[in-house]
């Protein structure tokens, strides 16, 4: 039973990541009808807005360090324990959570850049074209990461009232022993409430149904005098943005490094397909779906009776659900049917 | 779309072979005429002539080929560990598994078309690689990847009384070490049958209806034709290649590891039949061609020899010049690639062939213009701006 909670609890989490990624693809490609294989690079310019914000705070001076008085020693202290003291390390130590005020505006620059200046002109080319040319802005922008931050992965901090396990079991009664670990916890509040603000987005405002209505049928949106095609900019933007968010918040679970979005990206890819293409709620059922059955099948007795079966399972799920029900777990008609 | 007839696919033929095989000489000005490179050359060549007989007739986008790639690079390592040291057994080898692994996936692959197509081949070419590191570790010895040791069981060469030499074992065709330049003509030659058949599928009934299916698969259905059976022969030809380039690999340098299979080996395939033009059949051999020429050239670039290279210039100009082509160089060479890739994309969907195809027809129409002046007026715009 705790085995079976914590399971649980480890796929939500990764879930959470792989359910924003499809979401913010789903969103792209209902809107857009665009397949967007640059989609994960996003997610990883979303981890590095941290590691630039952790660059930036942690701006260092070397100075004398005076514990040492037998000879000249010095240290690297950054300017804002400097000039701040405690405060200045707090902040720090905050910048993952910081840098979320970071990444937003960013994202939506980056993500209406994107589209604006390239995504636009492939609306009306073949699938394949789409495909190519995301693929290749997104190892151009890998690149750039890797020749801005190296190739070496960069651990994160997490905030010091995060650090630290909670003890999930004595709070369902279970006795103590089944601990988790608080960043976790937060991560899976935080991605669901991102999903939630999407979703809330999407179908309360008059904004969000105007944007409904064009996914569903763009002309007769457009012959109404509305200007869908502005709307679906901003739609991508907050998709960059969904994705990039995911990117900062995942950081102190995974060290980012340049190629961290291509590694989601096929199994953003997979989960979409699973949860049927064009369908919002079907994305996000499909990647907590999939991250509670990646993180069940790593268990030790299940790799006993099937080595390496978590390596493949999602895989394995995917192939059986295109094969059995090609439309995706929620897909709705008419979606890429060819 | 006429066939050619077989007098000029003899003369074609004919051509390719002098082109292909008299390689070190023409190569050598470009200095690439070292025989490591030329046989990347070669392999590379076959690996994209073959994608293309899939993607460029079919425009079926697969992004898994590289695990066909992969698979036949550990049957060929097999058969060298298992059977004998000749390259022989090691090819076929490899073609045939491969072709029956290319069965296999694409039976599952083509029950469905388009993205989801790509997204299949994706999924299962990842998961073979997740596979190859992990359970299937007796058979590719996972992360360190096979090798070839002294202590290997080689039955074929046992049986024929050959005694191992010392130190490490090479492979070889009859005695004749496949290393250097013999290495290099054993691809060659392989890269000529290659264009050989491809040239025969392009010319074929076959390579017409695989032609059709891109141009529009439901008026196909409609005349009779099922497109199912020819989309799975082209998969696994296009399979079969892609083994017969990783055996090749194998036996010009025996070693395989699974990271050859990574789905970024599969882009890289797709980038190099893109660059030349998908759908001809001498661009794909461009395309790869280029791609492992500047490979070779830009990522043994650094910051050094650009300074070197721009010495003449004033200190500040040289400073800023260098850095700004530095990441594209040396280990920033993939991102050269990437911007390439798309500039392609953007603004010639067709490669380099369609590239050529329009100056030759914009040098012509020039041309035509200066020497007829009255038959100006016929050529109709649009086929001068191609």
């Amino acid at each position: 039973m705790d085995a079976l909670l914590l399971q649980v609890l480890n796929g939500l989490d990764k879930g959470g990541a792989y359910a924003l990624i499809a979401l913010g693809l789903t969103l792209v490609f209902g809107t857009l009808g665009v397949v967007n294989f640059a989609h994960g690079a996003l997610f990883m310019l979303g981890a590095f807005c941290t590691v630039t914000l952790q660059k930036i705070l942690g701006t260092s001076v070397r100075v004398r360090d005076e514990s040492v008085t037998f000879f000249e020693a010095y240290k690297e202290v950054p300017y804002l324990v400097l000039w701040f003291g405690d405060a200045g390390k707090a902040v720090l130590q905050w910048v993952v959570p910081l840098s979320i005020l970071l990444a937003i505006p960013v994202m939506m620059l980056i993500g209406l850049v994107m589209e604006r200046g390239l995504i636009r002109h492939f609306y009306k080319r073949p699938h394949a074209e789409q495909i190519l040319v995301t693929f290749g802005l997104a190892i151009v922008l890998q690149e750039i990461i890797k020749a801005m931050f190296g190739a070496n992965p960069i651990p994160q901090v997490v905030p010091p009232i995060f650090s630290g396990s909670a003890e999930i079991g004595e709070w369902l009664g279970l006795g103590p022993g089944v601990s988790y670990p608080w960043w976790r916890l937060i991560y899976l509040a935080f991605s669901l409430s991102v999903v939630g603000a999407v979703f809330a987005f999407l179908q309360r405002t008059t904004y969000g149904m105007t944007v409904r209505a064009g996914m569903a049928d763009r002309e007769t949106v457009g012959l109404l005098g509305i200007d869908i095609e502005n709307r679906f900019t901003l739609v991508f933007g907050l998709a960059a943005v969904v994705a990039g968010l995911a990117g900062v918040m995942y950081t102190p679970v995974l060290p980012p490094d340049y190629h961290m979005g291509m590694d989601f990206l096929v199994l953003s890819f997979v989960v979409v397909v699973v949860g049927g293409m064009g369908s919002l709620g079907g994305a996000v059922a499909a990647g907590f779906l999939l991250g509670i059955v990646q993180s069940f099948a790593s268990m030790t007795f299940i790799k006993e009776i099937l080595p390496g079966i978590d390596q493949i399972i999602i895989y394995l799920i995917a192939v059986g659900i295109l094969l059995a029900r090609p439309r995706g777990l929620m897909g709705r008609k008419g979606v890429m049917e060819t | 779309m006429t066939l050619d007839s077989p007098r000029r696919e003899a003369l074609v033929m004919a051509v390719f072979a002098v082109v292909i095989l008299t390689m070190p000489l023409w190569m050598a000005p470009f200095g690439a005429s070292y025989p490591d490179l030329l046989q990347k050359f070669a392999i590379y060549g076959i690996f994209a002539i073959g994608f293309n007989i899939l993607f460029g007739l079919t425009g079926y986008l697969s992004f898994g080929h590289a695990a066909f790639l992969g698979v036949g690079s550990y049957a060929a390592m097999w058969s060298f560990k298992a059977l004998s040291a000749n390259v022989l057994p090691a090819v076929l080898g490899g073609v045939l598994i491969s072709g029956l692994f290319a069965a296999l996936i694409g039976y599952v692959c083509l029950r469905r078309s388009g993205i989801y197509f790509s997204i299949l081949t994706l999924a299962l070419a990842q998961m073979s690689y997740n596979m190859a590191y992990s359970v299937l570790t007796p058979i590719t010895n996972g992360e360190t990847g096979l090798k070839l040791t002294q202590t290997d069981a080689r039955v074929f060469d046992q049986l024929a009384g050959v005694v191992p030499e010392a130190g490490l074992p090479s492979t070889s065709l009859f005695g004749l070490e496949m290393t250097g330049y013999p290495g290099f003509y054993f691809c060659a030659v392989a890269l000529i049958g290659a264009f050989f058949v491809a040239l025969r599928i392009f010319n074929s009934p076959f390579g017409l209806k695989l032609r059709a299916i891109k141009s529009n698969q439901t008026r196909l259905l409609y005349t009779g034709f099922n497109p199912k059976p020819h989309l799975w022969v082209a998969f696994i030809l296009s399979g079969m290649y892609a083994g017969l380039a990783g055996a090749l690999l194998v036996v010009t340098d025996p070693l395989a590891g699974a990271e050859r299979m990574q789905w970024t080996a599969s882009g890289e395939v797709v980038l190099m039949t893109i660059l030349g033009g998908a759908g001809t059949l001498v661009g794909p051999l461009l395309g790869a061609g280029l791609i492992k020429y500047f490979e070779n050239i830009f990522s043994s670039f650094n910051a050094q020899t650009l300074h070197d290279a721009f010495s003449f210039l004033p200190d500040f100009l040289e400073n800023t010049l260098v850095f700004l082509i530095s990441p594209f160089v040396g280990h920033g060479w993939h991102l050269t690639l990437g911007v390439l890739f798309m500039l392609v994309v953007i603004f010639l969907p067709g490669g380099l062939m369609e590239g050529i195809r329009r100056l030759t027809r914009l040098v012509k129409a020039r041309r035509d213009r200066n020497s007829d002046p009255e038959g100006a007026a016929v050529v109709p715009p649009s086929s001068v701006e191609g």
